[in-house]
């Protein structure tokens, strides 16, 4: 059986749920293999196995993170020539996008993006695409070189198969292009202990209703209880009261969670865009009228500063 | 790999001592408006672009807004590069009427249907042709929401990458920027030539005045097609996708559901529901 090649999405070892997902799916097209570059494998290596990594290639010379993008792309296009493997899935989140962008270039190679599903027909490998947010699925095909298809979280269930991940370095010597745009400083911002947007499966979101930068931890709370993340409008992010990072939609991020809850927020075409394809939405706004009580599964009529602590109350009392 | 032209090539030393202006290139791309709906003609499996009213990708005026501003504090001039068909050259008229200083068009029947990988490809024929020092693009079309060409067309062109940039500074010789992440943000930086991708937020885009309406009918368009660029039309178009679609279905629209009014059990019942899908 062919290789799977899954990049591996982590933050110095610290792996995310979107590369399990990758694994997931990959053991069912294949051999998987991840790849791993930067620091932190240590750190990786049980994860990795857990879900069935049974080979890990591992390329972290100092270089390959002090530059954006372009290395990676260059690790992967090295074992796409001499592996020679099936596919190669990366995360659908921007730099993954980023470096499939890369690597399809460099190998001559058809990519694909916003899949939440792979199948195989016919010794073809064939990707389920979630396009205009949503309301439309594709089923298209790579007809050029390697298959480089970009998975969207949230899109696969992980499910672990233990094995043993055997370790094989790869050194690689960049090209001088890769090494033009160099990373002077990382900055964090401080960091919520909330689960990743993209990958949460609660999600809480507040709009313009929130009224306030002040006022949102009365959906951080309902959130916390829940035990997801939260999420904005446009209009609440550019208002200046929730990080740009947070933003739900056409021009924010894509979230697929178990559960959507719209707190404040109209339910205007653009912000549908990035979660309509939630399993269960529920919202929150005074207004009977407002457009996001059409997909809503369940809405209330009602002030959010009435609604959302009596929810949070009551979820807490249900957990004990 | 090609590493671009900068001019005639002393660009870097000319500009240090501020003899020439910075040329910034920046593309911009028409898409259908978001308040129409988008559909799959089903002949030919394509965007179907005749039935909804076109505009200039909303990223894409982010990114003509930075230009602009980079040229009026670094001293340089902007052209705006866009390839599509005819209808396209409203979109280029905005940015002209925006400030821009001129255009290039891309036009060419057989590039109907392009994916990224020949997009990206005619991108960088046509700005091998009129050389830059800067490339500025925004980070992603709203139409396909794919997010590769920018990244691609640095990888074609042999630029160093600075994309999903929230701020971007440059003297016209180093250029720096603030690459959004998950985590916060990456200060990225590069010697020019160099290719941006902007986010929205980095700025806000001006409206075009009525003086800019007028003198943007002035401002020269050069049209370019397939032959220009030397390129073939078995590279780009649908005969030169790397990728094919199967098929599609279009998802039945969700149905709105139960809605009660809160009369100060709202938020209990709301949990309820959610106990009910086994949510809590
Ligand atoms: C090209 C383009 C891209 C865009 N991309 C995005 C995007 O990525 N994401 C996005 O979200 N938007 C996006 N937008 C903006 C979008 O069109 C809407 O303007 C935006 O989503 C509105 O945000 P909102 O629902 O929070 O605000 P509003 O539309 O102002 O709605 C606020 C809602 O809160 C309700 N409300 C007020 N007070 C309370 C209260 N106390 N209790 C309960 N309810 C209350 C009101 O009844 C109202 O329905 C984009 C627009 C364009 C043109
Ligand atoms: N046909 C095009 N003409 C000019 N610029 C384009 C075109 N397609 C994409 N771009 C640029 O690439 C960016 C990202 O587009 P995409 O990769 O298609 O999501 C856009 O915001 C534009 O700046």
């Amino acid at each position: 059986m062919a290789e799977i090649l899954v990049l591996v999405d982590h933050l110095d070892g610290d792996v995310k749920k979107v590369t399990l997902e990758l694994l997931t799916k990959a053991r069912a097209l294949g051999e998987p293999a991840a790849v791993f570059v930067g620091p932190g494998f240590d750190t990786a290596e049980g994860r990795l196995a857990e879900f069935g990594a049974g080979k890990v290639y591992v390329a972290d010379a100092p270089e390959l993170t002090s530059h954006p993008v372009a290395p990676t792309a260059e690790v992967l296009a090295q074992l796409v020539t001499s592996r020679e493997p099936a596919a190669v899935l990366v995360a659908g989140t921007a730099e993954g996008k980023e470096v499939a962008a890369r690597l399809a270039v460099r190998t001559g190679s058809g990519v694909l993006t916003d899949a939440v599903d792979v199948t195989e027909v016919e010794g073809c490998l064939v990707a389920e695409q979630s396009v205009f947010g949503g309301s439309t699925l594709v089923r298209a095909r790579v007809t050029r070189g390697t298959p480089i298809i970009a998975m969207r979280p949230n899109a696969t269930e992980p499910e672990p198969a233990p094995t043993a991940a055997q370790r094989v370095d790869v050194a690689v010597a960049l090209s001088d292009a890769a090494r033009l745009a160099t990373i002077a400083q990382r900055v964090f911002k401080p960091r919520s202990g909330r689960p990743d947007l993209t990958e949460a499966s609660v999600v809480v979101s507040g709009g313009r209703g929130v009224n306030g930068a002040e006022n949102f931890p009365v959906v951080e709370e309902l959130a916390d209880a829940l035990g997801g993340a939260v999420g904005a409008s446009r209009a609440a992010v550019d208002a200046g009261w929730y990080p740009h990072q947070s933003q739900v939609g056409q021009t924010g991020k894509t979230v697929s969670p178990q559960l959507y809850v719209a707190a404040g927020i109209s339910g205007a075409i653009q912000h549908r865009a990035g979660m309509q394809t939630s399993k269960t939405i529920v919202a929150v706004n005074k207004d009977p009228e407002a457009p996001i009580f059409d997909l809503a599964d369940f809405g209330v009529i009602g002030d959010l500063f009435d609604v959302l602590p009596q929810a949070t109350e009551e979820v807490r009392a249900r957990k004990g | 790999m090609v590493v671009p032209a900068c001019r005639d090539g002393r660009a870097h030393s000319v500009r240090e001592v501020g003899l020439f202006p910075m040329k910034i290139v920046v593309c911009v791309k028409q898409v259908p408006d978001t308040e129409s709906e988008k559909a799959l003609r089903p002949e030919d499996l394509t965007l179907d672009r005749e039935a909804v009213d076109a505009v200039m990708n909303e990223m894409d005026e982010f990114a003509v807004e930075e230009a602009l501003q980079l040229a009026e504090r670094t001293g340089g001039e902007v052209t705006v590069l866009l390839m599509g068909p005819e209808q396209g050259a409203d979109t280029i008229r905005k940015a002209l009427s925006m400030g821009a200083d001129r255009a290039l068009h891309v036009v060419d029947d057989a590039l109907r249907g392009s994916d990224a990988v020949a997009t990206s490809a005619v991108l960088a024929a046509a700005l091998r042709e009129v050389g830059f020092d800067l490339v500025l693009l925004g980070c992603e079309a709203s139409d396909a929401r794919t997010s590769l060409v920018p990244a691609m067309l640095a990888e074609r062109l042999g630029l160093p990458q600075l994309t999903f940039a929230q701020k971007v500074e440059t003297d016209g010789t180093e250029i720096t920027v603030e690459r959004l992440t998950d985590y916060g943000h990456d200060v990225v930086t590069a010697r020019l030539p160099a290719l941006v991708s902007v986010v929205e937020k980095i700025n806000e885009p001006r409206y075009p005045t009525f003086k800019g309406i007028m003198a943007a009918k002035k401002k020269p368009v050069r049209t370019l097609d397939l032959s220009d660029l030397e390129l073939d039309a078995t590279e780009v178009g649908a005969a030169g996708a790397w990728s094919a679609v199967d098929d599609f279905t279009v998802r039945p629209p969700r149905a709105a559901g139960e809605l009660v009014k809160d009369e100060g059990e709202g938020g209990r019942q709301l949990v309820a529901f959610l106990a009910g899908r086994k949510l809590v």
